[in-house]
């Protein structure tokens, strides 16, 4: 039906309709296709024909093999509905037909071999063919028994009147070659069974694979997730549970995504601040909020800031009575700058006692030494920020620049 | 001026009685929804004045909603809340037309005055959102953009933005750039604009290749 169809469009499309193979709709080069689409025959109509022709007396292959011959490819497939046909059971049939046509071409000719024995190959093919193909039909099991008993039938039929042949024994030989081609047959008879016992087993792998996965994720939520629930329901205090369910969020994360970047082992500044955040979360019971535009690789005055940073996270956790803490870094193309704020209680920096260090030194100290620079701004009652900023490494910079401009 | 006319879409059941619970009676909750489709539906029945939109839905995400419902519904605004904090996602929702977006874990207070201020018609960022702007619009305009204007920020914008993402409230950025609050939601509505409409090529690239943090 489709068929027609499309050759009923083909010859819409292309009036008039020059003699060619159809390139589209084509059961082994598409002379039957073409011709009938030009002729306004249904090309299966041509194919049996030729099918009927060739089982009489080969001159079906004849006819087929001179149109191929002269009959030029279609030059272009007909607009948009040329699609590319799987090599179907249909097609297959064409070509074993062609085959054996033109065996028995041979055979009519006196060329190569008996008739004989090209029926007999024939019908043992045939039997082949049935016990290989594959069929979807619901019930396979009946259908795989009725056809593997009809195609072993056939081929053993084919085999027998292959060596039945008067001409066969002599012209092979020996017996043993006999054997060998018997055997030959029951191999590929048994072939789909070892096929299908072959697709079995690695179906049986990826199976195993699979299952391997997942109890291997089984047993790391096991391990992390499970744990901390149980924690957080023996946790005496709400500020602890928070601090377990976060610390366990961040770890879930991480091992979902494989985060690259916020690995503290990639050696970079998001990395680093990954590490910072979770320490300062774990030490106290404050929520950081970390915010990073950019990265870099760590240097030694990247990582006098982090330092300074940590420190700085540290002190707006211990003392500014807040939940949150803000982090903001961001990396510019020759310095880097952070901010770490709490909207906590703040204090006078004119008035921070002598013995406290961690703003003088761990700080301020640890940024100037560097070549940076360190400001607090802070007032009773307004919360506290501090602002970090430090060059990046200036080879790297010129490098940069240079690149740029070039 | 009444509380606002909240929808609620969040696939997850115990999020949204969280969410109804603590913002009480500081907002009306009309409707809510766990997946796209329903959202779309229930929005279309109750016309709600602010959705709170989950990033990550069950048939087609958040995004899914505001493109069946941004053009029927212009009265309708959207905020956008998700867990992830993928870039990409939290892009594709405000390109799509959410008026903002804040982390699920913001307090129930930051919440309802979030709502409040996107109802009012002006745009709400976290600082994780003003950061991801900042990233993305860093670097040179590309010389092939038609519009330069939209594809870059404006000094006083990426000024706004980096106090956003230290942390700073919009009264707070106010007072210490000595301008109006109400000129601080100016910058920040400019700058969602800008986030929606640029045709900058590196900010659809950029989120995609972003990963978490």
């Amino acid at each position: 039906m489709e068929e027609r169809h499309r050759a009923q469009l083909a010859r819409a499309v292309e009036l008039p309709a020059a003699l060619h193979r159809s390139s589209d709709d084509r059961v082994v080069a598409g002379v039957c296709g073409g011709v009938g689409a030009a002729l306004g025959v249904d090309p299966t109509v041509l194919r049996l024909a030729l099918a009927v022709l060739t089982v009489a007396n080969g001159s079906g292959i004849v006819l087929y093999l001179v149109a191929l011959a002269l009959l030029p490819q279609q030059p272009v497939p007909t607009q948009g509905h040329s699609v590319e046909r799987e090599p179907t059971a249909e097609r297959a049939a064409g070509v074993a037909l062609a085959t054996f046509g033109l065996l028995l071409l041979f055979a009519h000719l006196d060329v190569l071999l008996p008739a004989e024995l090209v029926w007999a190959s024939a019908v043992a093919a045939l039997g082949f063919a049935l016990v290989w193909a594959r069929t979807d039909a619901p019930d396979r099991t009946r259908w795989l028994l009725l056809r593997s008993a009809g195609g072993g039938l056939l081929v053993v039929a084919g085999l027998g009147g292959l060596l039945a042949a008067g001409g066969v024994l002599s012209w092979v030989g020996s017996l043993g070659l006999a054997v060998m081609a018997t055997s030959v047959g029951v191999g590929i008879l048994l072939g789909p069974w070892i096929v299908r016992l072959l697709g079995d087993l690695s179906r049986e792998r990826r199976e195993r694979i699979r299952s391997e996965e997942r109890s291997e994720m089984a047993a790391h939520l096991h391990d992390s997730v499970l744990q901390t629930l149980a924690l957080i329901q023996r946790a005496d205090s709400p500020g602890r549970a928070r601090t377990l369910a976060r610390r366990q969020e961040r770890e879930l994360r991480s091992w979902l995504y494989g985060d690259q970047a916020a690995d503290p082992a990639a050696g970079d500044l998001a990395g680093a601040l990954q590490q910072l955040v979770t320490d300062v979360e774990d030490a106290h019971d404050v929520e950081v909020d970390l915010v990073l535009v950019g990265s870099c690789p760590m240097e030694p005055r990247v990582e006098a800031l982090v330092a300074a940073l940590r420190e700085a996270a540290h002190n707006a956790a211990r003392h500014a009575g807040v939940e949150d803490i803000s982090v903001y870094v961001e990396v510019g193309p020759d310095r880097v700058e952070a901010f770490v704020r709490d909207r906590g209680r703040g204090f006078d920096p004119q008035r921070v006692e002598p013995g406290r260090l961690g703003i003088r030194e761990s700080i301020v100290g640890r940024m100037v030494r560097n070549g940076g620079r360190a400001e607090v701004h802070s007032a009773p009652g307004e919360g506290t920020e501090v602002a970090l900023e430090i060059a990046r490494n200036h080879d790297r910079t010129e490098r940069r620049a240079q690149e740029a401009t070039s | 001026m009444s509380v606002p006319r909240v929808f609620l879409v969040d696939d997850h059941q115990m999020f949204r009685a969280g969410v109804r619970a603590e913002l009480g009676d500081r907002v009306e909750v009309v409707g809510e929804a766990a997946d796209a489709e329903s959202a779309v539906e229930g929005i279309r029945a109750t016309r709600p004045e602010v959705v709170l939109l989950d990033v990550h839905l069950p048939g087609g995400g958040g995004k899914a909603v505001l493109d069946t419902l941004k053009a029927e519904q212009p009265d309708t605004v959207f905020l956008a809340l998700s867990v992830s904090d993928a870039a990409e996602d939290v892009i594709a929702v405000i390109r799509a037309g959410a008026r903002g977006y804040v982390t699920k874990t913001i307090s129930s207070d930051d919440l309802a005055t979030a709502i409040a201020r996107v109802r009012a018609g002006d745009a709400v960022f976290s600082p994780r959102l003003a950061g991801f702007v900042l990233d993305a619009f860093a670097g040179d305009v590309p010389p092939t953009v038609a519009d330069p204007e939209l594809d870059q920020l404006s000094p006083r914008e990426r000024e706004v933005m980096r106090l956003i993402a230290r942390g700073y409230t919009y009264k707070e950025i106010a007072r210490r750039l000595s301008l109006s609050i109400k000129t601080v939601e100016t910058h920040v509505s400019a700058v969602l604009r800008k986030l929606q409409l640029s045709s900058r090529h590196e900010l659809t690239r950029w989120a995609t290749d972003r990963r978490l943090i």
